[in-house]
């Protein structure tokens, strides 16, 4: 089915500030589509996460979100720096997480761990000096 | 929603209404707009939080609740006080004062809520050592709040306590052992909640959880305050009318039912808009490693409730002076747990989710709409004045996709218009005369 709605979210490296904005816009269009209470608690888990993710550990990038009546898509894409050893970064309780981000209750090690868990099907493909691009997608049904 | 009309307690009252739009702007929900010179509530979403009623300074929102002459209706009555109505009067020497009084004012017997509140915290005490439970777990006590989830958070509903409110437990016992002790059917008796809050008047009409409530009414503080005030200082008192502990008052005040239920790792935030920012913190599992979330839609408390009589500050010291000087023992010493299997405590029903936000029942009609309110919304000025009475650009943005309002509305969009019509006219005018 034909993506029928999407929209893109730039997200700034280190803008703690407004860290959770483009989460809290998908959590109240997903609301208005009217997803599914489970569904939605998935989704808001994993794009909270993925965002704070671009915050804490990207240089910037964007955060799409797609919707079409089977599913909710969200893609993560950034400019680097890129994840040398993947399996590790999406090991429970590694994390590169500074010093900043820790004192703010951040760097648990749970962040790809928790979307690969919430999310129907996850994919992540690193290139270091290139980026990270992270889909995740949500069923809508069954 | 299956019912036809929806009981709401908070309604308005038309002729007073000047078309402003304080109300508009405070409404957690969205539910209030400013259409034809006056505000209208929307029903689907109203959670009867009282937010209207205390910023409006032209008293056109009001809450309906009981007469104190309703209670006529049963031949034996029983009050249930709020525990919030202890704070409600100064140089106050004993709680059995405001029991007492309640007593002379034509009610045969008097069961403190706080009671209710007691049992309900031993019962909240055993849920919390169960298992697999969703972190937090998210107190019940509040109806705005549980409304407010439904409404706004329907993915946080599992997140509830399914424990009926202290004011309904606090009914159930309170008939039973009238009933037995007078030997009198229980139908005959009715229970009286005094209430410091519309919510609760809703919860009662238009319960939650449960098929039907234990109270049969709800006459608000301000009611009785005269009359009751009058009365707490002009009888003998009868001590042992007290029969709630210090916890189960202290869930008068934010924070009262928090520390008797889970000292070790709650949480409790009071005033709904800070409530929304914390559910949201909730929604992105931030605080997963917490226990138990109290979440008051009143500032203080229930002794913010906006049909009390006393500033909601005063009144929470009040409360938390007549807390602290005693040194009772915890519910779970003193609620013998056999309560919690005597009495339907628990909820029978699910708590579903209010899908009043939703734009369409078709997912792909809901999308196309979401997209057009997203073009629209681009086209308006972004100032949220409130002036095309929709709280904000972008509900107006949604209004004018379902129907409820159009472009010209917006009294910016219709200046800018009007100056491209008087160039029109005066290119006309130069027109012509050529």
């Amino acid at each position: 089915m034909a993506i029928l709605m999407e929209q893109v979210f730039p997200v700034e490296s280190g803008a703690y500030a407004t860290a959770g904005e483009a989460s809290t816009t998908i959590k109240r269009k997903l609301k208005q589509l009217g997803i599914d209470a489970t569904v939605l608690r998935r989704v808001s888990v994993a794009s909270y996460e993925v965002e704070l993710n671009l915050v804490i550990h990207s240089m910037g990038g964007t955060l799409t979100l797609q919707v079409d009546p089977e599913k909710v898509t969200l893609i993560s894409q950034d400019v680097g720096p890129g994840i040398p050893d993947i399996d590790k970064a999406m090991t429970e309780g590694y994390s590169t997480a500074n010093e900043e981000a820790r004192t703010l209750g951040f760097g648990a090690g749970m962040g790809l761990p928790n979307m690969r868990r919430n999310a129907t099907d996850f994919d992540i493909q690193s290139q270091v000096g290139v980026g990270t691009t992270i889909m995740m997608s949500f069923a809508l049904k069954g | 929603m299956e019912e036809k009309r929806i009981f709401h307690s908070v309604r308005l009252e038309k002729e007073k209404c000047k078309a402003c739009t304080n109300c508009l702007k405070r409404c957690p929900t969205e539910a209030i707009r400013v259409r034809g010179g006056r505000a209208h509530i929307i029903d689907e979403r109203c959670i009867d939080c009282g937010e209207c009623i205390r910023v409006c300074e032209y008293h056109a929102k009001i809450a309906v609740t009981d007469p104190l002459s309703s209670i006529s209706r049963f031949k034996y009555k029983i009050a249930l006080p709020a525990p919030s109505l202890y704070g409600q009067f100064k140089n106050l020497r004993s709680i059995a004062q405001v029991l007492t009084g309640l007593k002379h004012m034509g009610f045969d017997e008097v069961f403190e809520v706080a009671r209710g509140a007691d049992v309900v915290t031993r019962a909240i005490r055993e849920k919390l050592r169960q298992p697999d439970l969703p972190r937090p777990l998210i107190s019940a006590a509040c109806p705005a709040i549980v409304r407010l989830i439904q409404v706004r958070f329907p993915d946080l509903i599992d997140h509830i306590i399914d424990i009926r409110q202290p004011m309904e437990v606090a009914a159930l016992i309170a008939k039973r052992e009238f009933a037995r002790k007078h030997d009198v059917p229980e139908s005959e008796v009715g229970c009286f909640f005094i209430t410091p809050c519309p919510a609760k008047v809703t919860a009662i009409r238009n319960p939650i959880g449960h098929e039907k409530s234990a109270v049969d009414g709800a006459i608000s503080v301000l009611e009785i305050y005269g009359l009751l005030s009058s009365h707490t200082r002009s009888h003998e008192t009868d001590e042992s009318l007290v029969q709630a502990s210090a916890w189960g008052v202290g869930w008068a005040n934010s924070g009262g039912e928090a520390n008797a239920v889970c000292p070790e790792n709650s949480m409790a935030v009071d005033g709904i808009e800070n409530v929304i920012r914390v559910l949201e913190e909730i929604e992105n599992n931030k605080l997963h490693d917490l226990t138990f979330f109290e979440g008051s839609a009143c500032t203080g408390g229930c002794v913010g409730g906006p049909l009390n009589f006393e500033n909601n500050y005063v009144a929470r010291n009040m409360i938390r002076r007549m807390v602290d000087k005693t040194s009772d023992l915890h519910p779970e010493h003193h609620v013998d747990v056999s309560m919690l299997t005597k009495y339907p405590l628990y909820n029978q029903r699910d708590i579903m989710p209010n899908t009043a936000m939703k734009l369409d029942d078709d997912i792909v009609e809901a999308m196309r709409k979401l997209e057009k309110m997203e073009e629209i919304y681009k086209r308006l000025p972004g100032y949220d004045c409130g002036s095309c009475g929709s709280p904000t650009c972008r509900t107006f943005a949604e209004d004018i996709v379902q129907g409820f309002a159009t472009d010209m509305d917006c009294i910016h969009k219709l200046k800018e218009q009007l100056k491209i019509m008087a160039q029109q006219m005066v290119n006309l005018a130069q027109t012509t005369r050529e």
